[in-house]
């Protein structure tokens, strides 16, 4: 494991077997084992969660979920009293009246991950009979509640979903959602009708082919041209209008967009198709002409969809901040929206509530929990003088805070901020695609008008037809299908891998290599304090697992972990000095553990095999402990937080894609060396005990060379992720900054990062075959149309055979796997 | 060959009824979430009102039914 340096016995933590939470399933952590109880739990969440499913009759929830759900999480819940639910204010904005008493809301829940939760949180409407009807959607965590609010109030709805394990926030913004879901609507009502339209006219043009070639009367041939015209007609006028609009938006812009020869193409094609269709002769295209519209509504709608997941992912982060606060004024209380809160104000925050502001306590003694800024579910006490900041739990008593700075100054004002900025900024990277269609479309005007300068002297009428055939047939649906697909086809495939990319252009900017930021502790470490190496009397270890029971420090839990065997022994004694070590008599042996110094002191100098076993493991970055026994010192412990196997395989294959790789960790700073040392990164680019504002200078001073990727696990480098070219999370951090990152990664250890960078470059490759077949495809068909060659039955089956050949390619392609 | 101009005409008199009942369904909202009622499928009919017997409540819950 450590590569040869240390030879003595390597332990393996956690002999003693460990018990499955009843709710969750998964290990219970040592400290929350109570002895007596019947069954076990994790944490408090799992403990309600499965208190109210027992307590409602609603079992099935474990059945449904063995056999629906892939991986299990445990529950969300916080105890939060959600009785800002209640607030007029909060009304206002989230809740609607409909009718007959009934009113509506809709908010958004962490922790639902399967079949088996949207059974359970549907069953709300049986258990509380005021609530009429509670539906879930999956896709996007949000469950729309019906209730009637003279027999239940909404916090008792908020409180319920809490204890089941999905902690509710309002889901914000509901003009906008109901604007978008308009929109949606729209879009998908246009794309049916495209199709439908290219459908019958296909069937009516494949007569007419027929009838070309067997013979048809001339009746019914002018007969289905009319109808081809007809339907043609409905197409270009109704779903076809995107275009136009887009065209005529393009020309006020001054900027040339894909629409343009689209829109041209169409007008022209729809014309002289209704003229001819009329007249009797000539040749008439509708069936590509409806064909294109089709297929280019289908690559929009996709991009679409893309674009609307990236964006909801960032609401999350904005509906959890509080939206009001009650001020104290004189002996009363008011309430107040956030916007009237000014520094200098005293708030105050009863138990069970979201601190709203960033502040000092005045008074109350209570404790906070802030894991929604940072991941860290502890309670951290909190007296007269703490300070406290916004979206942080008050859990026992209510506190009265001196207000330093409210709403969008407040610390996860500020970050959500720069999220947003950061957002607005990576958008409009100027795609590759679309730099390839500005060119294409100029390219095909000109075309297009040689065409028509070519034949002109032969016969205008020709002229006209040969630069329509042009038009229509460059018309790009595969390069307006190309890009859109092949990102939605990697994204999926990234997604069954356990990557979760936010959108296409992050893609992007995964395949250019830049620097990578990779923070240690979890990443490329198992983020855990382990027992290492021994050396020394194996016969003492119960001893001292016996005696670091006592202690609280997580070096001492390494320990126990590693040496307590089930067995207790007698312990008195005990003494501990902070930062130094602990003594104590076990089974009448007197045991002192701890630093060098500390052990030398109340024994005797160490002997020098095991002097020389320090020094080897802090050459390792190993913590050393000592330990005496009896007057003796008498082994030497080595604790560290062990480099994961793949972290030196996965650097290196990093640097092969032509990346620099960086440390960027709170830690110590002389451990982040020595880790850095031991993988190959120069002492340059490691950098330790940094803060969170400390992280975000420094990948702001990177960007100024070039793309950084960020890798952080979103406890505390949420606003690095923010800010890096691309943030990526890995899993174990807090939701709402999870959220804020370009991708989510849901395995642990470095190796995923790696895997997505290497899928991000095979997707722009299979972008830019693409982009070169549908070019090829294009060269083609406009050389035979300006020749004069291109019959209407040839472009209608070369149109979507290249699509065809697009899709294909870009499903079929490798991008992303799984390791 | 006559009943061509009545057959086609109709055919798209169907067309037209299937786009408006499609625009219908999207109207309220059929369409919006496909992903979560391809999970509906798993659960069994249960119409019987639960009572919540956990530990928080505001009050007597009835479980007489809606």
């Amino acid at each position: 494991m450590l590569g040869g340096a240390v030879t003595p016995t390597i332990e393996t933590p956690a002999r003693a077997k460990s018990i499955a939470c009843a709710h969750c399933a998964l290990p219970v952590p040592r400290g929350m084992v109570e002895p007596d109880a019947e069954r076990q739990f994790c944490c408090r969440a799992c403990a309600a969660a499965f208190d109210i499913i027992h307590g409602c009759g609603l079992e099935r929830y474990y059945a449904l979920r063995e056999r629906t759900a892939t991986n299990v999480e445990k529950a969300a819940g916080t105890g939060e009293s959600y009785a800002r639910f209640d607030d007029p204010a909060f009304h206002e904005l989230h809740v609607r009246d409909i009718g007959e008493g009934l009113s509506a809301a809709e908010l958004r829940l962490e922790g639902v991950h399967c079949a088996a939760c949207v059974w359970l949180i549907e069953a709300l409407s049986r258990i509380e009979s005021g609530v009429v009807d509670a539906t879930l959607d999956l896709r996007q965590s949000i469950v729309r509640v019906v209730w009637d609010d003279s027999r239940v109030r909404l916090s008792r709805v908020g409180a319920l979903l809490d204890a089941m394990g999905y902690r509710p926030s309002p889901a914000g913004g509901l003009s906008l959602r109901e604007h978008r879901r308009a929109e949606d609507r729209r879009a998908l009502v246009r794309l049916a009708v495209a199709g439908a339209c290219a459908g019958n006219v296909m069937l009516f043009s494949g007569t007419l082919y027929a009838g070309a070639f067997q013979g048809m009367s001339d009746t019914v041939t002018h007969y289905f041209r009319g109808l081809t015209a007809l339907v043609g007609v409905v197409a270009i006028a109704w779903p076809g209008s995107v275009f136009f609009r887009g065209a005529i938006a393009s020309l006020h812009v001054r900027r040339l967009h894909l629409d343009l020869p689209i829109a041209i193409g169409l007008a022209a094609g729809g014309l002289s198709g209704l003229v001819n269709a009329v007249r009797g002769a000539g040749e008439i295209y509708f069936d590509s002409v409806t064909g294109v519209i089709f297929l280019l509504l289908i690559g929009r709608f996709l991009q679409h969809r893309q674009q609307r997941r990236a964006a909801d992912a960032l609401e999350l982060l904005f509906s959890v901040t509080p939206t009001s606060a009650r001020i104290v004024e004189g002996d009363a209380l008011r309430a107040a929206p956030i916007e009237e809160i000014s520094e200098g104000d005293i708030v105050e925050v009863a138990a069970g509530e979201c601190v709203p502001v960033d502040g000092v306590l005045v008074s109350g003694v209570s404790s906070v929990e802030q894991s929604m800024l940072t991941g860290e579910p502890m309670a951290r006490p909190v007296r007269q003088g703490a300070s406290v900041a916004a979206g942080a739990l008050n859990l026992d008593a209510a506190i009265r805070v001196r207000v330093q700075a409210a709403g969008e100054r407040t610390r996860i004002g500020r970050l959500m901020r720069l999220v947003e900025e950061s957002a607005a900024r990576k958008a409009p990277i100027i795609r590759m695609a679309d730099r390839i269609a500005g060119r294409f479309v100029a390219a095909a005007l000109a075309l297009a008008l040689l065409t028509v300068a070519i034949w002109w002297a032969t016969s205008p009428a020709l002229a006209i037809e040969h630069a329509i055939a042009l038009l229509i047939v460059t018309c790009p649906c595969a390069l307006g299908l190309a890009t859109p697909l092949a990102v939605s086809a990697a994204i999926g495939k990234a997604g069954r891998a356990g990557m979760l990319v936010k959108g296409g252009d992050v893609l992007e900017r995964l395949a250019r290599p830049g620097l990578v930021l990779l923070d240690k502790t979890g990443t490329l470490t198992q983020g855990r304090c382990v027992v290492v190496a021994f050396e020394g009397d194996e016969s003492i270890k119960p001893l001292v697992g016996e005696l670091e029971k006592q202690s609280a420090h997580p070096l001492a839990r390494a320990v126990v972990q590693a040496f307590a065997d089930g067995q207790s022994r007698s312990v008195s004694d005990v003494r501990q000095t902070t930062g130094a070590g602990i003594e104590g008599v076990v089974n009448g042996q007197k045991v002192v553990v701890g630093a060098r110094a500390y052990v030398e002191q109340r024994t005797m100098p160490a002997p020098t095999h095991l002097q020389h076993m320090e020094e080897r493991l802090t050459h390792d970055a190993l913590t050393p402990v000592f330990v005496g026994v009896d007057g003796h010192i008498r082994a030497v412990i080595g604790i560290g937080d062990p480099i994961r196997e793949d972290a030196q395989n996965a650097i290196d294959r990093l640097r092969r894609h032509g990346w620099r790789v960086g440390l960027l960790s709170g830690d110590h700073p002389g451990v982040v060396q020595r880790v850095g040392a031991r993988l190959g990164v120069p002492e340059a680019d490691c950098t330790g005990a940094a803060t969170p504002e400390d992280k975000l200078r420094i990948v702001e001073d990177a960007l100024q060379h070039g793309p950084v990727v960020m890798v952080g696990d979103g406890v505390n480098d949420t606003a690095a992720l923010a800010a890096a070219s691309v943030g990526i999370a890995v899993r174990g951090g807090a939701e709402a900054s999870l959220q804020a990152a370009d991708v989510s990664l849901a395995r642990q250890g470095v190796t995923p990062v790696v895997d997505v960078i290497e899928g991000s470059e095979r997707a722009l490759r299979v972008i830019r075959r693409n982009l070169r077949v549908s070019l090829a495809y294009n060269i083609v068909c406009a050389s035979c149309a300006m020749a004069g060659l291109l019959h209407p039955l040839l472009a209608a089956v070369l149109m979507p055979l290249s699509s065809i050949t697009v899709i294909t390619l870009s499903y079929r392609s490798k991008t992303f796997e799984a390791t | 060959m006559a009943v061509l101009y009545i057959v086609v005409p109709l055919a798209l008199v169907f067309a037209g009824v299937s786009i408006g009942v499609f625009i219908w369904a999207t109207r309220t909202g059929q369409f919006d979430d496909t992903q979560t009622p391809g999970v509906r499928i798993l659960f069994d009919d249960e119409d019987a009102p639960l009572s919540d017997d956990s530990a928080e409540g505001d009050g007597p819950v009835q479980s007489s039914g809606r």
